[in-house]
């Protein structure tokens, strides 16, 4: 071998990634249970079937890099995975490739996309995978005899004492403190509409804010409810679920006051591998995929034809559909977020909670 | 016979004609010669500078200027609405009681240029923008201005009658107003904002309501825990640093390691040992439950509050105290507070009038590194300080990740680094920056 080859062997080898065929695209998503289940559902299944590769990444919140690299001109993320009114927000500002919904595949029995998928789960830009919920679930061992079954419950120090955690940022918290309060859900949005009704919230969480620990990021709940560090506390239902019946922990949730969320795939205006991305979607978001994500977290599909699909969990022993946050039991005292008041009124909302917080 | 020779020159002799210039043994003026030299090696020591400079310039300089500009100029506006901007320009402002009748509304040529702007936003997918630049002064536009952009394809002559019915908070005179600032590319109302302050309908500048007030609560909060931090470090860390100066040399040096090891770990391991020892369920509390000092239900909160900021910061920051203060009181011989001594000073006079005022270098530096490192933490806090102990840097991390409000963001910054500034010119006036040591 002489010297020639061996360079251009390490240049090769340096180089290899631009050299091969197969497309390569990075997908941010919100770490934890969550990815996991998406790795497992679509990520493996798209890279088996296409030779493409995937380069899974984690953040708190994937909607925040994408702005930041939109605006630098330096975008590195092809996918993301988003909350709703980040989706509409980053559209309307132009951050994210528009999505034509037609490319989506037709569910098995013919029905196509844009009627399979269940009302709001499609728009300009974006395609959601998944419904999910803020619920609050609680240490069993911390309750014996005397567990809590409602919102108030979570907001009652003296019938349940014990530290809360909860979410460091408004959204949310403001909507289960009002319906601790005792107004109706659907009457939640209109109240917070006026700066009463923020005020009103506020209140509330001022009688338990003296015995709150904040989290942020989606994997910290199952954490401080397994250190002890807190008895009760909000979280994403699925990730009491992994923690509960994957780990089993002795956590157990509240589906009263859940407020419901979809969770969507979006494409940053000049990902470097716009086309892939696009058919990572339409792979990820079809009927079957849909369905085996739901087998791997309890977060339901957000394809109806998706339903009937999901099985058992992955212990191939729990039947999924109960813990689903859209199961029929469960949405009694239910909130579906309103994203169109979350965008409008976020920066506002967030000052008055950050001082009522902070200071 | 002997005749003194000359005395051989030791110049061309024209070197020494006292009338005419200088010059070198080449001829030319000394004085040319000299500069010439100098600039060669000027230009040397320039060239071996550079390449650092243009790092500093390009990674540090450059970026953090650009960002620092965000905080007067924001074009989200003006580069979108172009024809309402100008508008704005060519119209002066009305107040509240102006217009055509006399409602702080425009008239129907405003109108007009609004909404040939929503269409062309439309168009360009610009409408979110807009809505929220001017969002972050108004609440509850945002979708104003998008749903108008979706609608606007429909707008027809007269405009204002059109747009009203699309939306009546197009008749807001405060949404005019606040447009109008906006429209204004270089402004300084993110200061405002960064201060607690607003503009009215009339345009008058404002403190916001008590309830909303945050930044001026908070830039007090972090200018006093830095204060505090930099003084528990300073106590902390003067007999430790007097101890190794003291010791000989191969016990010193053991103890450094003891000091540099922390030093040397990581920021993340550190904030997070603390969260592991001061929990709870930590190690602190379940040894101090053990022992019997508290119950089981009466376990101390010292972590996600205040305290776990400034236990932790302290922690964190106490070998920048430790490292200059050591350097100092390395070269204070001990004589002299030996010489006090004989001379029949008690220890606290020889301490307070002989030792302490030699350390003041150390001192001065010690204090001002902790100070400034610590008014800009931001990953400690925002790991350990639970909603009490959040600093100003975790507020323009806010803006900078979650509300996007980068001007927002900028302004606040560019408060701190102002305030940090003139507390380094207060300390040069009062204590001088000549007499600090780092060591």
């Amino acid at each position: 071998m002489n010297r020639q080859a061996v360079i251009a062997g390490a240049i090769a080898l340096v180089f290899g990634g631009a050299a091969q065929a197969a497309d390569e695209i990075t997908v941010m998503s919100w770490g934890g249970a969550y990815t996991k289940s998406q790795v497992e559902a679509y990520h493996k299944p798209w890279m088996a079937e296409t030779g493409n590769v995937v380069n899974s990444v984690d953040s708190d919140n994937p909607a925040t890099p994408i702005k930041a690299q939109v605006e630098a001109g330096n975008v590195s993320i092809d996918v993301a995975d988003v909350e709703y009114s980040d989706a509409i927000r980053l559209c309307d500002e132009g951050l994210l490739e528009e999505i034509d919904t037609s490319m989506l595949p037709a569910a098995p029995d013919g029905t196509p996309a844009e009627e399979d998928f269940i009302d709001g789960a499609l728009t300009d830009c974006a395609v959601a995978n998944i419904v999910w919920s803020t619920v609050y679930a609680y240490d069993t061992t911390k309750f014996e005899g005397n567990a809590p079954t409602t919102i108030a419950d979570f907001f009652d120090l003296e019938g349940f004492p014990g530290k809360r955690g909860l979410r460091k940022s408004a959204k949310a918290n403001l909507e289960m403190a009002l319906m601790a309060d005792g107004v109706a859900p659907d009457e939640v949005y209109d109240m917070l509409e006026s700066e009463e009704g923020v005020e009103r919230a506020l209140a509330k969480l001022d009688t338990i804010k003296s015995e709150v620990v904040w989290w942020e990021a989606g994997a910290q709940p199952p954490q401080l409810l397994a250190d002890g560090e807190v008895a009760m506390s909000t979280a994403y239902n699925g990730r009491i679920f992994n923690a509960a019946i994957g780990e089993g922990q002795p956590f157990e949730i509240v589906w009263d006051g859940q407020i419901l969320d979809f969770d969507l795939f979006v494409v940053p205006k000049g990902a470097p591998n716009a086309e892939a991305a696009m058919d990572f979607i339409a792979f990820a978001t079809d009927t079957q995929r849909l369905a085996d994500q739901a087998s791997w977290i309890s977060y339901g599909p957000a394809r109806k034809s998706s339903g009937e699909l999901v099985g058992l969990f992955n212990d191939g022993k729990t039947e999924m559909a109960p813990h689903m946050p859209t199961a029929e039991a469960n949405l009694a005292g239910a909130l579906v977020n309103n994203f169109e008041f979350w965008a409008d009124r976020d920066t506002e909302i967030s000052e008055r909670f950050n001082a009522w917080l902070n200071i | 016979m002997s005749t003194t020779a000359p005395p051989a020159p030791l110049l061309p002799s024209n070197a020494v004609d006292s009338t005419g210039p200088i010059t070198a043994a080449d001829g030319t003026p000394l004085q040319t010669a000299l500069s010439r030299a100098t600039r060669k090696a000027r230009i040397r020591a320039f060239l071996l500078v550079a390449p650092l400079l243009a790092f500093v310039v390009l990674t540090f300089v450059a970026p953090i200027g650009q960002m620092l500009w965000r905080s007067v100029s924001n074009d989200s506006f003006s580069a979108n609405m172009p024809a309402l901007t100008a508008w704005f320009a060519e119209n002066e402002a009305l107040g509240s009681d102006g217009g055509p009748e006399g409602d702080g509304i425009p008239g129907e040529d405003a109108f007009e240029a609004l909404a040939t702007d929503l269409k062309g936003a439309r168009e360009n997918r610009t409408a979110g923008i807009v809505g929220t630049r001017v969002n972050y002064d108004l609440s509850g536009t945002r979708s104003l201005f998008t749903k108008s952009a979706r609608q606007a394809r429909k707008l027809e002559a007269p405009f204002k009658a059109a747009l009203l019915d699309v939306d009546e908070d197009w008749g807001d005179a405060e949404l005019w107003s606040v447009m109008r600032s906006a429209s204004r590319t270089y402004t300084g109302d993110f200061y405002l904002a960064a201060l607690d302050m607003q503009r009215n309908v009339d345009g008058e500048i404002e403190a916001v309501p008590e309830n909303r007030r945050i930044y001026v609560p908070l830039f007090v909060r972090t200018l006093w825990l830095s204060a505090l931090i930099a003084g528990l470090c300073l106590l902390l860390a003067f007999p430790v640093a007097h101890l190794l100066a003291r010791l000989p040399l191969r016990y010193s040096n053991i103890l450094m390691i003891f000091v540099l090891l922390p030093f040397w770990t990581s920021l993340l391991v550190r904030t997070t040992s603390w969260m592991v020892m001061l929990q709870s369920q930590g190690v602190v509390n379940d040894l101090m439950v053990a022992v019997g000092i508290v119950g089981d239900d009466g376990r101390i909160q010292m972590m996600y509050n205040q305290a776990g900021t400034i236990i932790a910061m302290t922690h964190i920051l106490l070998p920048f105290m430790i490292l200059p203060l050591y350097s100092v009181m390395k070269t204070i011989p001990h004589d002299y507070v030996r010489a006090a001594r004989s001379l029949g000073a008690t220890p606290s006079t020889a301490f307070w009038r002989i030792y302490f005022p030699q350390t003041v270098p150390g001192i001065g530096a010690g204090v001002l590194l902790v100070f400034i490192l610590a008014v800009g933490y931001y990953i400690t806090p925002a790991l350990v300080g639970g909603s009490s102990g959040q600093l100003i840097s975790n507020l323009i991390a806010f803006h900078m990740q979650k509300s996007l409000n980068w001007s927002l963001a900028a302004a606040l910054a560019a408060l701190l680094l102002a305030g940090v500034m003139l507390l380094y010119w207060l300390y040069d006036r009062l204590i001088g920056i000549d007499n600090m040591k780092f060591g």
